[in-house]
């Protein structure tokens, strides 16, 4: 059963773990900005609409 | 106010970060491997943190759900679409963990037991419900349905915890001593627990940040009516 594959998978589990929450991090990061130049634009409208 | 987040964002994230180096140096060279499965059982230190972590974050959002049905507050909502997500991320993680190691003890990357069919069911559970709140615009009948939705995902959670006992297929009976399983050797369990702290506390970074997020679309919508109602 103890072979080199087990050392390879458990390095792909921990990888997996980490890539699934490094991507969860990017997307929020990218929802961020995009909100942040989203109610900018927005205030920017309502201050021409007054 | 921002202050007081901030502070509580870079503790969190210095608990986490030092949990995980203390953790990570104890698993990987002090703890041995396990003697029938070899180094794949480490695993295990991510695989079970992450579902405590993400089944802690769905009954968090079961209450805020709840919360807002009794209520009527969208930031009761907000907060449990935040910790959903989050959880769901985690889940993710059990999924592609618990296939890895399979496919080393098992030989096969799924098997349909009654373990991972309910997993899967809950994850897709999950899954519908943030679809469902991109599908619906209008914020309380989101956040009513939503609600309905987290509801009955807890249930399913319910049924996932329970499904080795009630079943025995192919994922291993209880394990853990908390839940009257063999235990692990020596030294090997504590740092389950140990890293289910550090998940907890990176969870709680992301759904500060991801509630911070909800709160500004919510801002952004009634900057938007106000603009309409000129």
């Amino acid at each position: 059963m103890i072979d080199a594959r087990n050392f390879t998978y458990m390095f792909y589990g921990f990888a997996a773990a980490f890539v699934i929450l490094v991507v969860y991090v990017v997307s929020l990061a990218l929802r961020e900005r995009k909100l942040i130049h989203e109610i900018d634009r927005v205030r920017r409208m309502v201050e021409r609409e007054k | 106010m921002t202050q007081t987040r901030d502070r509580i964002l870079f503790v969190l994230a210095a608990v986490c970060a030092v949990l995980l180096c203390v953790d990570f140096y104890k698993i990987f060279l002090i703890l041995p491997d396990e003697a029938n499965q070899g180094a794949i059982y480490r695993i295990v230190y991510v695989h079970v943190p992450s579902i405590f972590t993400g089944f802690t974050g769905f009954f968090v959002a079961l209450a805020a759900s709840g919360a807002y049905l009794v209520t009527g507050k969208l930031k009761y909502d907000a907060f449990a679409a935040a910790v959903t997500e989050v959880s769901l991320a985690f889940a993710t993680i059990v999924l592609a963990t618990g296939m890895i190691w399979g496919r080393i003890i098992w030989g096969i990357w799924w098997a349909w037991d009654a373990r991972l069919t309910t997993m899967l069911v809950c994850w897709l559970i999950y899954a519908g419900y943030l679809m469902l709140r991109r599908a619906i615009d209008e914020p309380t009948q989101r956040a009513r349905l939503s609600a309905v939705v987290s509801i009955f995902g807890c249930v399913d959670i319910l049924i996932v915890w329970k499904s080795i006992e009630w079943w025995r297929t192919q994922h291993p009976a209880p394990v853990l001593s908390v839940r009257d399983g063999g235990g692990m050797g020596p030294g090997m369990e504590a740092p389950i627990y140990w890293n289910w702290l550090a998940f907890m506390c990176l969870a709680a970074i992301l759904v500060m940040v991801r509630t911070r997020q909800e709160q500004r679309s919510r801002e952004i919508d009634s900057l938007r009516r106000m603009a309409h109602s000129y």
